[in-house]
């Protein structure tokens, strides 16, 4: 697609999204200005025939409740149900905004997808989940109609279903052991157990939904990073009685949820409504405190009188490639792009943020993970032309969740496989100007069981650009290394814990991507409640 | 928690002093650390700005800026009793003091200001401290009273000859290094193209030199690699492996270029908001 832009400095985005959208089918969702706030329950459809089809559904759906009661629903009926498609905006139209992609379920969509599921025995589903969500209960709660009950089991074991029901990676979880999904053989025919865990948490609009707080105990906690685990462990140790606070290094709470995802894939009043939920539960939230600059973990316990603290820093160090000419002007880490577009707000440079970022016309993403995918999306949503995503091996191995691989072709990302930059050129203003990439070929399976890719020598082509994102990874931050003698690091630079969260220090517990490396969302969460439940046990004790 | 500003002054042309509430940091910086800050909480671009002073019992610090890109103008225009939303710190690897004999510490222009406790925590660690002051003309020098007070030896420039010796400050620095026994230890502060060739200066007498570098930065603490420079060929992060760094190891010429990437976009958003001040009336 030919995209124009009506200036090269980034001063009016809204300007010229008339031209760039104008083939773009037509939604009010597409008018909301970008700080338009997501409201639960208020989106709109781009489809003007839902309701019509939402008439049909009803019907489908009645005939198959009424089977049921009756005794004769098979199987075999279940299958015959067509697995929902998610609602989405057009991407010609989405393109041109930072707006929630995915729309979400309709209450007769949900009920259908989740009629699909054969309710087995076995519910293998549950062995896919990190966190043993009770998938099978949640998901006939919702077939029934009984909301308020799924989202009740769901939050046994997840405290954050908005979130996770959007970014979990369901296809190599729940979704890959989907027995329905096995009998197709094809993940993408599972129950769509995401998109119904989203659904359910989108109804519950967190009203005086705050969990009760035991007794006060007197001691306290400190909760070093807001991300997920952060998230967690402040909440179930808030839930024990404890006095609790959050120490977060950037001025806004919520971790990579709110730098690094972006807006279009998980909108950030989700996760203001989970850190407002904290400070209902008396949480205490304090923001631009670097754990191991301010104070040192050290000094919380010795001097500030924390009882227990729990780690949960995140990965956040970018990886580069070591190749030449990575610090010239126009090559970005993904997490700074990211950051500049989310946290920053530099979309709208001009227009009240302050924040500046590149003004791209053709950017090359390196990496084929989340992580690639959102730097590739938003550099379309900042007006570039063309965007091209450079990645090793091929889609098969891509890391990334499989909606977002497809959303970012839809997208017009151009996928350039079983490639990757050997160098970067410059102009003679140190400005990227070029990309020289290898072509790969994919050889012996290596430790991971993914093939290994290797470089076709002499096969050295360049690809004309003028910014470059580097997308291939986060390691350990080594800030609490070099600041918290004492404690157990791996050789990576990950903290060492054990099967409770427990480092190597007394009353230390850690989780999330400084643990795992960089992992998800879910892992990070479900580390975040073991080491919680580790810290009420050791302070009950204490 | 937001930081509020309890003195503030004017030190030269476009450049500016305030003393602010950051009881935490105040009690934890050390000579060489910078700061964080946006202005308000949503919108505000993040910027670094070097400690010059902090007084840990009343919980103070103070910073000293020049008005550059829009939030340095805007800082400019707070009053006293008005709050600066966010400030983080501190940040970067404190300077190495020790007690190496003699030091050379040049400042330039706005660098004076983290050049300041710098020089101060030599003094102090028992150095004979050597101090070249560096101004583009009389309107804008800083703290010439602060570092006579603290040096053995005092040399002021301009580079019009508006006061003190009419050079740069590489000339100066040059006669100090012929000088016998030559300087242990140059510490250099300010513009990049100043440090880059004091460092050429330095080079030539074999006198190591330390110089702090002030990269665009976003975070501050490692996460985006925004701040990086090429150190004898490898990347570094300015934030976290510096500021401070091996003068003859720095590569000026690509920080030079990468320090200018959003240039235009800069002076675009000071001249729209000079136009709002305008407007509003603040241009009293
Ligand atoms: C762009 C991007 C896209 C992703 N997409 C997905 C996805 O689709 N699905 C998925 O499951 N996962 C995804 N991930 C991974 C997922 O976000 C992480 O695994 C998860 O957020 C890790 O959580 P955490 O609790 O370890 O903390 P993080 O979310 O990493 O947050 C750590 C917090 O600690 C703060 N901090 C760091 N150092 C200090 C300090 N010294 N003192 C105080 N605070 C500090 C940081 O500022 C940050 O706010 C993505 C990651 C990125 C970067
Ligand atoms: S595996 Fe699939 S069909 Fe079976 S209970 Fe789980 S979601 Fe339902
Ligand atoms: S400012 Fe982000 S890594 Fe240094």
């Amino acid at each position: 697609m030919q995209l124009t832009r009506s200036t090269g400095a980034k001063s009016g985005w809204t300007n010229d999204r008339s031209d760039r959208c104008a083939q773009g089918g037509f939604s009010a969702h597409a008018l909301l200005p970008f700080d338009a706030r997501w409201t639960r329950g208020l989106r709109t459809h781009p489809t003007g025939s839902r309701t019509v089809r939402d008439e049909e559904r009803q019907q489908q759906l009645q005939e198959l409740l009424a089977k049921q009661a009756a005794g004769e629903l098979k199987p075999k009926d279940r299958f015959a149900i067509a697995p929902q498609a998610m609602p989405e905006q057009d991407p010609s139209v989405r393109r041109c905004n930072v707006s929630e992609v995915a729309l979400g379920y309709t209450k007769m969509q949900a009920r259908l997808e989740a009629m699909r599921c054969l309710q087995c025995k076995t519910a293998p589903c549950v062995q896919g989940c990190p966190v043993q969500i009770r998938i099978r209960d949640f998901v006939t709660a919702i077939a029934q109609g009984n909301y308020p009950e799924a989202l009740d089991i769901i939050k046994e074991n997840s405290l954050l279903p908005a979130v996770c029901g959007r970014v979990c990676p369901q296809e190599v979880q729940c979704q890959a052991k989907c027995t329905v999904g096995l009998k197709f053989k094809d993940v993408e025919k599972a129950v769509s157990i995401g998109r119904l865990e989203r659904f359910v948490a989108d109804l519950d609009h967190g009203e005086g939904a705050v969990p009760s707080v035991a007794p006060a105990t007197g001691k306290k906690v400190a909760i070093i990073g807001s991300g997920p685990g952060g998230i967690v462990a402040a909440a179930d140790t808030r839930r024990a009685g404890h006095d609790v606070t959050v120490f977060e290094a950037f001025h806004k709470p919520g971790g990579v949820m709110v730098y690094g995802i972006p807006e279009f894939r998980l909108p950030k009043a989700i996760v203001e409504e989970e850190i407002e939920t904290l400070r209902k539960m008396g949480v205490e939230i304090v923001t631009n405190f670097i754990v191991g600059r301010t104070r040192t973990v050290d000094q919380l316990m010795t001097e500030d009188g924390f009882d227990a603290v729990y780690i949960g820093v995140g990965a956040g160090l970018p990886s580069f490639m070591g190749i030449e000419g990575e610090s010239l002007v126009g090559v970005y880490s993904a997490n700074e792009y990211l950051t500049r577009a989310n946290l920053m707000k530099a979309y709208e440079f001009g227009k009240g943020a302050d924040t500046p970022i590149a003004a791209s016309k053709r950017v090359a993403v390196v990496g084929g993970g989340n992580v690639a995918m959102d730097a590739a999306r938003t550099a379309v949503r900042l007006g570039a032309e063309k965007v091209y995503l450079i990645y090793r091996r091929t889609e098969k191995e891509m890391p990334a969740r499989v909606e977002e691989v497809h959303h970012a072709q839809q997208e017009g990302i151009e996928f350039h496989l079983l490639q990757s930059p050997k160098r970067v050129i410059g102009d003679e203003n140190e400005h990227v100007k070029a990309v020289e990439c290898l072509r790969y070929e994919l050889g012996e399976p290596d430790d991971s069981g993914r093939r290994r890719p290797v470089a076709i020598e002499g096969s050295e082509f360049e690809i004309e650009l003028d910014t470059v994102i580097i997308a291939i990874g986060n390691q350990a931050n080594p800030l609490m290394r070099q600041t918290t003698p004492g404690l157990e690091f791996n050789k990576w630079g990950n903290i060492v814990v054990d099967e409770n969260c427990k480092t190597s220090m007394e009353g230390v517990y850690a989780g999330g991507d400084i643990v795992l490396g960089a992992a998800t969302v879910i892992l990070a969460m479900g580390q975040g409640r073991i080491a919680a439940a580790g810290i009420n046990t050791y302070l009950a004790g204490k | 928690m937001s930081h509020k500003i309890v003195s503030k002054r004017q030190l030269g042309e476009e450049v500016f002093w305030a003393r602010i509430e950051a009881p935490l940091i105040a009690r934890a910086r050390k000579p060489g650390q910078f700061i964080i800050l946006s202005i308000n909480n949503d919108y505000s671009e993040r910027i670094p700005l070097t400690i010059a002073g902090a007084d840990a019992a009343e919980g103070m610090i103070e910073l000293i800026w020049q008005k550059v890109g829009k939030t340095t103008a805007e800082l400019a225009d707070l009053r006293e009793g008005q709050s600066i939303a966010n400030i983080s710190g501190p940040l970067g690897t404190p300077t190495h003091i020790d007690n190496f004999g003699t030091c050379v510490c040049v400042g330039g222009g706005i660098g004076a200001a983290p050049l300041l406790p710098i020089a101060t925590a030599l003094k102090a660690a028992g150095n004979t401290v050597l101090t070249i002051l560096g101004f583009r003309s009389k309107d804008r020098l800083i703290l010439e009273t602060e570092f006579a007070a603290i040096s053995d030896e005092l040399i002021v420039t301009s580079d019009d000859g508006s006061y003190g010796r009419k050079a740069l400050v590489t000339e100066p620095l040059k006669e100090l290094c012929e000088r016998d026994p030559k300087p242990a230890q140059a510490f250099v502060i300010g513009p990049t193209v100043m440090m880059k060739f004091c460092c050429e200066a330095t080079r030539q007498y074999a006198v190591p030199t330390q110089v702090s570098l002030n990269t665009i930065m976003v975070d501050g603490t490692g996460m985006c690699g925004g701040c990086r420079v090429e150190i004898d060929g490898k990347p570094k992060f300015v934030c976290v492996d510096g500021p401070e760094f091996d003068g003859h190891l720095v590569n000026f010429d690509l920080m030079m270029k990468r320090m200018n990437a959003y240039k235009k976009q800069e002076q675009a958003a000071r001249a729209a908001y000079e136009k709002h001040r305008c407007k509003i009336g603040l241009d009293e």
